[in-house]
């Protein structure tokens, strides 16, 4: 139980994915304008990340050993091809659900933060419930993420900034920022 | 005849050119972030990284625009996707047979050159619909425009990181080495200021072209007016 908790809040604040990893960054900077749509965004790829997780556990434990150099291939097939017939079923048995995710899903799909989660919890020999936790402590970090994200620059829209800085070079020092106090949460595997 | 081929040679040239400088796929689209900020900690990471993807864009990019009229439009995404993640899978396995050193310093970002945007994007923008050497040239132009721009981050995040340049130290024991330009916050912060750099030539270009001296001056006057009410805005918050 310990270690799951830890897995969670590893994946959660400390090696967060879009802030110490460095994936997820194109919709990070990209679309993170409104609160609202980031954490939509935010659980979209909770959701999507789910998915990965089984998926790629599945591949890993049934195909994988007999052809190893058909890993990323295969990752990428079965989950853009899931999340599509998810995405369908979600459609059918709930539309409130997929008005609030719908139009994320096939943009999250070919995000580096999916399959960098389906590779490295593949890489560190999780079991399924293991990745499964992990996959909720990244999706929520990511989320974490895109919500602060959004809320700096919601207030940076109504700064005078310097017409240099306006735009990427922007977001990208504030993100540099963000990350310097996620670092902070490298203390806690210490203590613990 | 020899008019159209000096022609069509101009037009590779420009090509190539479009892709290093004035779209470059880092430094102007801010294509591809994942691999350039995750890996761009060290000079010979960065251009590890930068030569495995050259590779793998301008493989995909020729077999990609070979089969361009055999591919049906409606997979067409689906069928790059499999051509880029093979040339993944073999520079994942050269990298890993010749130089396990780096492949394991790069870890499963390697993989990840998988879902780099830059290359997906030059296959449906420019590949798909151009002849084999135009999408070798395109290619070419804008891989080595992705390896230099992650070139420049990584010796800039190592020498002041670490105080060294392809592992060999440049400064004297005095020098302390600002740690964070190794971690992930100085990838942002590098990558931010390299961006303001280019962003300030650019524009210091177009205020060039726009010319006549009174207005530039004008221009200039007013943008430090902005950088010090932002200034002050900042010390007053």
């Amino acid at each position: 139980m310990g270690e799951l908790f830890w897995i969670f809040i590893s994946a959660l604040l400390v090696n967060n994915f879009v802030l110490s990893y460095f994936l997820g960054i194109c919709p990070f900077l990209g679309v993170s304008n409104k609160l609202e749509t980031a954490f939509r965004l935010g659980l979209a790829n909770i959701f999507v990340m789910i998915i990965t997780a089984l998926c790629a556990w599945l591949l890993n434990t049934l195909i994988l050993p007999y052809a190893p150099y058909l890993r990323l291939i295969s990752f990428i097939i079965v989950i853009a091809s899931t999340v599509q017939f998810v995405e369908m079923a979600i459609k059918k048995l709930s539309p409130d659900l997929f008005r609030a995710l719908g139009i994320f899903l096939p943009l999250i799909t070919t995000n580096c933060a999916i399959l960098g989660l389906a590779l490295f919890a593949t890489n560190k020999g999780y079991d399924l419930l293991e990745s499964l936790i992990y996959a909720l402590g990244a999706g929520g970090g990511i989320t974490l993420a895109f919500v602060l994200m959004a809320g700096i620059r919601e207030e940076t829209r109504i700064l005078d900034v310097p017409r240099v800085i306006e735009g990427t070079a922007l977001s990208l020092i504030i993100a540099g920022i963000l990350s310097l106090t996620f670092m902070g949460f490298a203390g806690m595997f210490s203590a613990a | 005849m020899a008019v159209n081929r000096d022609l069509s040679k101009n037009k590779l040239i420009e090509e190539f050119l479009k892709g290093l400088w004035t779209e470059n796929p880092v430094l102007v689209m801010v294509l591809g972030m994942c691999p350039v900020l995750a890996v761009s900690n060290t000079a010979i990471n960065s251009l590890a990284m930068g030569l495995a993807t050259m590779f793998v864009l301008v493989f995909s990019s020729f077999l990609v625009s070979i089969f361009r009229k055999l591919i049906p439009a409606q997979v067409r995404i689906t069928t790059f996707i499999i051509i880029i993640a093979t040339f993944v899978t073999v520079v994942d396995m050269l990298l890993a047979a010749h130089l396990p050193v780096i492949h394991k310093e790069l870890g499963a970002f390697i993989s990840l050159i998988v879902v780099n945007c830059v290359i997906l994007g030059r296959q449906e923008a420019f590949a798909s619909k151009n002849p084999p050497i135009n999408a070798l040239s395109d290619a070419l132009g804008v891989s080595v425009g992705f390896v230099f721009a992650l070139f420049c981050l990584g010796s800039v995040r190592e020498i002041l990181g670490n105080g060294s340049f392809f592992g060999i130290p440049l400064f004297g024991s005095d020098f302390e080495p600002w740690i964070v330009m190794i971690l992930p916050p100085g990838g942002f912060f590098a990558l931010g200021f390299i961006l303001l750099f280019f962003n300030q030539i650019r524009q210091r270009k177009k205020r060039a072209r726009e010319k006549n001296g009174s207005g530039a001056s004008w221009k200039q006057s007013r943008y430090t007016t902005e950088y010090i009410t932002e200034n002050e805005h900042g010390i007053s918050d």
